[in-house]
């Protein structure tokens, strides 16, 4: 069963307010192999001349996932998390952001496309992250979607 | 190229890239599930088919995989090691193989073009038995400005 693109594109996907944490910027840094001073302490980031822990580069791509259910919209949408592949990611990024701001998420699903030759769909969600009023950084990601919703593993 | 470089103390190091520089590659060690455990938890991502092989299984797979993002991430640090952060504008990446447990993933960045005062780079990662997992790109600001990081 294919994805309901008009439901897709109708979704409303509640906004999300995350506050960056030190704790949780050391525990991704810790994860990712980043043994670098500025990643971890904040007077070395300081030394570096940032305010506080930094936001590395792919991080909002995780500000999303800390949620109670952050693969709700995929379960709105009848497809099955098992049979989601990322396949795109992309950021731009418009200023620097640091542990204890305070940021906000706005995405929504702009397109459902069918793979041509394969029974994979294309869902593409964009979002975009603001400190207070100001835009921040900008995500898309791209999920391929195998067998879409209602076929059994 | 507009005004006078005033360098303070906090000045954001010029970088200094040229058409054609490959940045020195980073190579990280084996990925084991404990790794997979550790980026699930520190990255959100707790989809179980990336640490959970009864999950795996179930979707017919024979094992779990890295998250894309794991490799995304290692590729953010060679890039962070290389050019200070906030000269970032832009990163992408297309995941085209399934990283197994256990691969030894390399990053590479390579500049393709200055423009305008933008570097282009391509990125890729590639696993030790030559599989290509992800091609990307960035642009790096590589106009000499005197603003220091963070503030803006």
């Amino acid at each position: 069963m294919p994805i309901d693109r008009d439901r897709a594109l109708a979704l409303v996907i509640p906004d999300r307010t995350v506050t960056v944490e030190r704790g949780a910027l050391r525990a991704f840094a810790q994860a990712t192999g980043d043994d670098r001073p500025a990643s971890h302490e904040v007077a070395a980031a300081r030394g570096d001349g940032a305010p506080d822990l930094r936001v590395p580069p792919t991080y909002f791509f995780s500000l999303e996932l800390f949620a109670p259910d952050p693969f709700g919209f995929l379960s709105d949408l009848d497809i099955d998390l098992r049979h989601v592949l990322h396949g795109e990611q992309h950021f731009e990024y418009f200023t620097s952001c640091h542990a204890g701001d305070e940021l906000t998420l706005r995405s929504r699903i702009t397109d459902v496309t069918a793979k041509k030759g394969g029974p994979m769909e294309l869902l593409t969600k964009e979002t975009d992250v603001h400190r207070g009023d100001a835009p921040v950084a900008r995500m898309r990601t791209v999920l391929v979607v195998r067998n879409p919703a209602g076929s059994a593993a | 190229m507009t005004e006078q470089l005033t360098a303070g103390p906090r000045t954001a190091p010029t970088v200094r890239l040229e058409p054609g520089q490959e940045l020195p590659a980073l190579a990280l060690p084996p990925i084991t599930r404990t790794t997979l455990a550790l980026f699930a938890g520190a990255s959100g991502d707790h989809n179980p088919i990336h640490i959970d092989l009864d999950a795996a299984r179930s979707a017919g797979l024979d094992d779990v995989f890295a998250h894309g993002m794991l490799s995304m991430a290692y590729l953010g640090r060679l890039l962070t090691s290389y050019v200070p952060q906030q000269r970032i504008r832009s990163f992408g990446a297309r995941f085209v193989a399934i990283t197994p447990v256990h691969a030894r993933p390399t990053c590479r960045a390579t500049v393709v073009s200055i423009r305008n005062g933008i570097a282009a780079l391509e990125l890729r990662v590639e696993l030790a038995d030559g599989t290509t997992t992800m091609t990307g790109h960035a642009e790096v600001d590589v106009t000499i400005d005197p603003h220091t990081d963070g503030g803006e």
